[in-house]
């Protein structure tokens, strides 16, 4: 039987070091937990089938190529993430609230279950809610702003999402088979070598970790392909929309960081699956490597989730202050500084760990720099604003929260960035206030403020406003509350990570800090709720026009929701706010006299069938189940041989059923303008040229 | 190429000369260095030196004749990406080096 203290050299033929004891059943925490999963996945797949909906499920969803059905999956899967990770966070949250010895006791997790939870917070939090968020976005918006039928290689982009569908399925996997990395979620070796975890979990992390960003990698490569390539005419470089070129950026840093982490990666499986040395005490090891390799991937990675959600801000600023984005070339340009200088900048994630003088001061100093560029953004929305008529709908108040949260988390940055006081601050709780001050009240927020944005675009009708405020404000609220404290326990000398300490006065920080998680708690709650509501009353808020927020990319110059070939018609670009250059010039909503057919990518099983194989692959790897993982990785060559061989993967729309679908768009936008009669919207009115300050 | 004109998208296809002068490009730059060790009789650094620059060369003997890659409008994409990944590349590796030398002195690693 396999014991969880010793290395298995010996896994058997057929289960590899799969048995029963595998199944943590005696903790009720975990228990609890499964009993739930499993009845809420019985409760789906039995509705699924008892209204009959698989087949609609398989042919519309599941082997679709359309970039925004893909976008579409990416957010749902990551706000199921967000649950996960987030009751990770109040797990640590209650546990650090109630773990002071000399009034209650030492709390209710045991360290190895608490460092699990840690290390799985944070991996599933930046892969698997803030990566899919931004990737999903990037999905619905990007083809439809640069006004192409979809991305540049559909099959790619559906794979992508499968593989990162399985990476995260073999992280929740880990929850109740076996047991996840307790190692903090970058693994640092020699503590994640086999030496020192020799069971599953940091197993599960490499696998989870690998397939999922091997897909990142293939969206990386095709939404560059597709940017650089499928621009509609007359669409220059500096024409594109905001959000194109953060994600264009974004991009370019995928593809040039991510091959570092599945480099870094694999040389750790190396390690611990045939008995290399790269990373091992001796031997000729050398952690350090890893800890540089891991954050020369890691440092753009931040950038990667922060870029399109500055990209995310500059749209909405624009949009909702009625005015043209401030000073466009600059904001490009800082945009592709930041590009360069996130790679020159990564050890300042380890100044303490044995680098001398000359080096710390480069990089603290190339850290300072990137935030000027970053700055330069501050100024670009706050005088877009300035002069411009604000209109405070939802996305704007996300936008507004997080300027001034942002620039707090981007000055305690540039503390950290000083290496003599990050020998102080480094591996405190003060560093964990920076990281979310940041991820949270830059990225995150950037990514509520596009879904509010673009919500009516993908669905056809807007999200319910007062409860976007709601959940804007609690999560504002609840930021402040839940991370400040932090801040002030990293000056009062406490360390990440800790599962018990007995400092009394720390508890009162802690106490407060985790009211602040509870208000979290509440803020996503509404967010739940208000999805609900959005629904239920969607005739409420109905989208006719597909321009519900008067605004000016070429996004909403096609329906809300777009059909699925994006515009009937290409259109040619003569400004870089198209759509509001068109209502200007009154060429918006205008029917052609006719139309040709369009060329369109079929959708393909193999997306699914082949990611699916990579978690059994995953799978069989992790518990070393050594037949499974050939024969999943010849089944996953046999499909993507058969894929290719297949004929017919394209197909033409043909002109009638074009008709039919824009002259439907038609009929709502007259209809819009008929309601407007009363006074209250104009299609009419919306197409005149709006008074431009400035 | 032959009477099959269709080009793909401005991508550039390769002439047999073109493939030819690859070839010996490629054989010569490997002979060398290996030569060179074979033979013995040489300086350690001399021959590390001699190894490095033809690695060097051979990457671009590799991307000018077999990846086509020239400096023509249609090319631009490629030949900014392939400056762009090369700085990169630049910074990493001897950023790491940097780094890794001053780490390994002060905690003296593998000593």
């Amino acid at each position: 039987m396999a014991n969880k203290a010793t290395i298995v050299t010996d896994p058997h033929p057929i289960f590899g070091k799969l048995t029963w004891d595998s199944i943590p059943y005696h903790d009720p925490i975990i228990l609890t937990t499964f009993l739930v999963v499993v009845m809420i996945g019985v409760g789906v797949v039995g509705a699924i089938l008892y209204y009959g909906k698989l087949r609609y499920l398989w042919d519309e969803w599941l082997t679709s190529v359309d970039h925004k059905k893909i976008g579409i999956m990416y957010i749902i899967a990551a706000f199921i993430m967000l649950i996960r990770g987030f009751s990770d966070a109040l797990l640590m949250r209650s546990q650090q609230a109630l773990a002071v010895s000399d009034t209650s006791g030492v709390g209710y997790l045991p360290p190895e279950h608490y460092d699990q939870i840690f290390t799985a917070h944070g991996v599933i939090m930046i892969f698997f809610v803030a990566m899919p968020l931004i990737v999903g976005l990037m999905n619905l918006v990007v083809p439809l702003q640069i006004g192409a039928r979809d991305v540049a290689f559909p099959f790619l982009n559906s794979l992508s999402f499968w593989l990162f569908v399985v990476g995260a399925m073999l992280v929740n996997a880990s929850l109740f088979v076996g047991e996840f990395a307790a190692t903090g979620w970058l693994a640092y070796p020699p503590l994640s070598g086999l030496e020192y975890s020799p069971w599953v979990g940091v197993d599960y992390w490499l696998w989870a970790l690998q397939i999922s960003g091997i897909g990142t990698l293939l969206s990386g490569v095709n939404f560059f392909v597709t940017i650089i390539r499928m621009r509609a005419p007359g669409m220059s470089l500096m024409k594109m929309p905001v959000f194109t070129w953060t994600s264009l950026c974004a991009n370019v840093l995928i593809i040039l960081a991510f091959p570092i982490l599945t480099v870094t990666i694999t040389l750790l499986t190396l390690d611990r699956y045939i008995g290399t040395n790269f990373f091992t005490n001796d031997l000729g090891g050398n952690q350090m490597m890893y800890v540089n390799l891991v954050w020369a991937w890691g440092h753009p990675e931040v950038y990667i989730l922060m870029l399109p959600a500055f990209g995310i801000f500059s749209e909405v600023t624009a949009t909702f202050s009625r005015k043209r984005l401030f000073g466009y070339t600059s904001l490009v340009w800082a945009t592709a500084c930041i590009m360069v200088l996130s790679f020159m900048v990564w050890l300042h994630h380890f100044f303490t760990m044995g680098a001398g003088a000359s080096v710390n001061a480069f990089f603290g100093i190339a850290t300072m720099i990137i935030s000027i560029p970053t700055g330069v953004k501050i100024f670009n929305w706050l005088f877009t604003m300035y002069k411009g008529r604000v209109r405070f709908d939802s996305p704007m108040w996300w936008t507004a929260s997080f300027i001034i949260t942002f620039t707090i988390g981007g000055v305690t940055g540039v503390m950290l960035a000083i290496p003599a006081a990050s020998f102080v601050l480094h591996n405190s709780l003060f560093l964990v206030a920076h990281f979310h001050n940041v991820i949270i009240g830059g990225a995150l927020f950037g990514y509520f403020a596009g879904l509010t944005y673009w919500f009516p675009k993908a669905t056809g009708f807007k999200l319910n406003e007062t409860l976007g405020k709601w959940a804007c404000a609690l999560w504002t609220i609840g930021f402040f509350m839940a991370f400040m404290p932090l801040y002030v326990l990293g000056f009062m000398g406490m360390t990440r990570r800790l599962n018990y300490y007995d400092n009394p006065v720390w508890n009162d920080w802690l106490l407060v800090a985790g009211a602040g998680a509870l208000i979290v708690l509440l803020a996503i709650c509404v967010q739940f709720y208000q999805i609900f509501a959005s629904i239920r009353d969607r005739k409420k808020n109905l989208d006719l026009t597909g321009d519900p927020w008067d605004a000016r990319t070429l996004e909403w110059a096609t329906s809300s929701p777009p059909p699925f070939y994006n515009f009937a018609r290409t259109p040619e670009v003569r400004d870089r706010d198209q759509f509001h250059f068109m209502k200007e010039h009154n060429l918006a909503y205008k029917q052609p006299e006719s139309y040709s057919r369009i060329h369109m990518p079929k959708n393909t099983w193999a997306g699914i069938v082949i990611g699916l194989l990579s978690g059994v692959m995953g799978f069989a790897m992790i518990w070393h189940i050594w037949w499974l993982a050939i024969v999943s990785t010849a089944a996953m060559l046999i499909s993507f041989i058969v894929y290719n061989f297949q004929k017919g993967k394209d197909y033409y729309v043909e002109v009638d059923e074009i008709v039919a679908l824009e002259n439907e768009h038609f009929a709502k936008v007259a209809q819009a303008t008929d309601a407007s009669e009363d006074g209250e919207y104009s299609v009419r009115q919306r197409g005149t040229p709006l008074s431009m300050p400035a | 190429m032959g009477a099959h004109t269709d080009t793909h998208g401005g991508a550039a296809h390769g002439s047999v000369k073109e493939y030819i002068w690859g070839l010996i490009w490629s054989v010569v730059l490997t002979a060398v260095p290996f030569g060179m060790v074979m033979a013995g009789g040489f300086e350690n650094g001399l021959t590390l030196v001699v190894i490095l620059l033809c690695a060097i060369a051979q990457v671009f003997v590799q991307l000018i004749f077999f990846l086509h890659m020239n400096t023509s409008s249609e090319q631009i994409w490629n030949t900014v990406s392939a400056v762009f990944i090369v700085l990169i590349v630049v910074i990493v590796v001897l950023g790491s080096i940097w780094i890794m030398n001053h780490l390994n002195h002060n905690m003296l690693m593998g000593h």
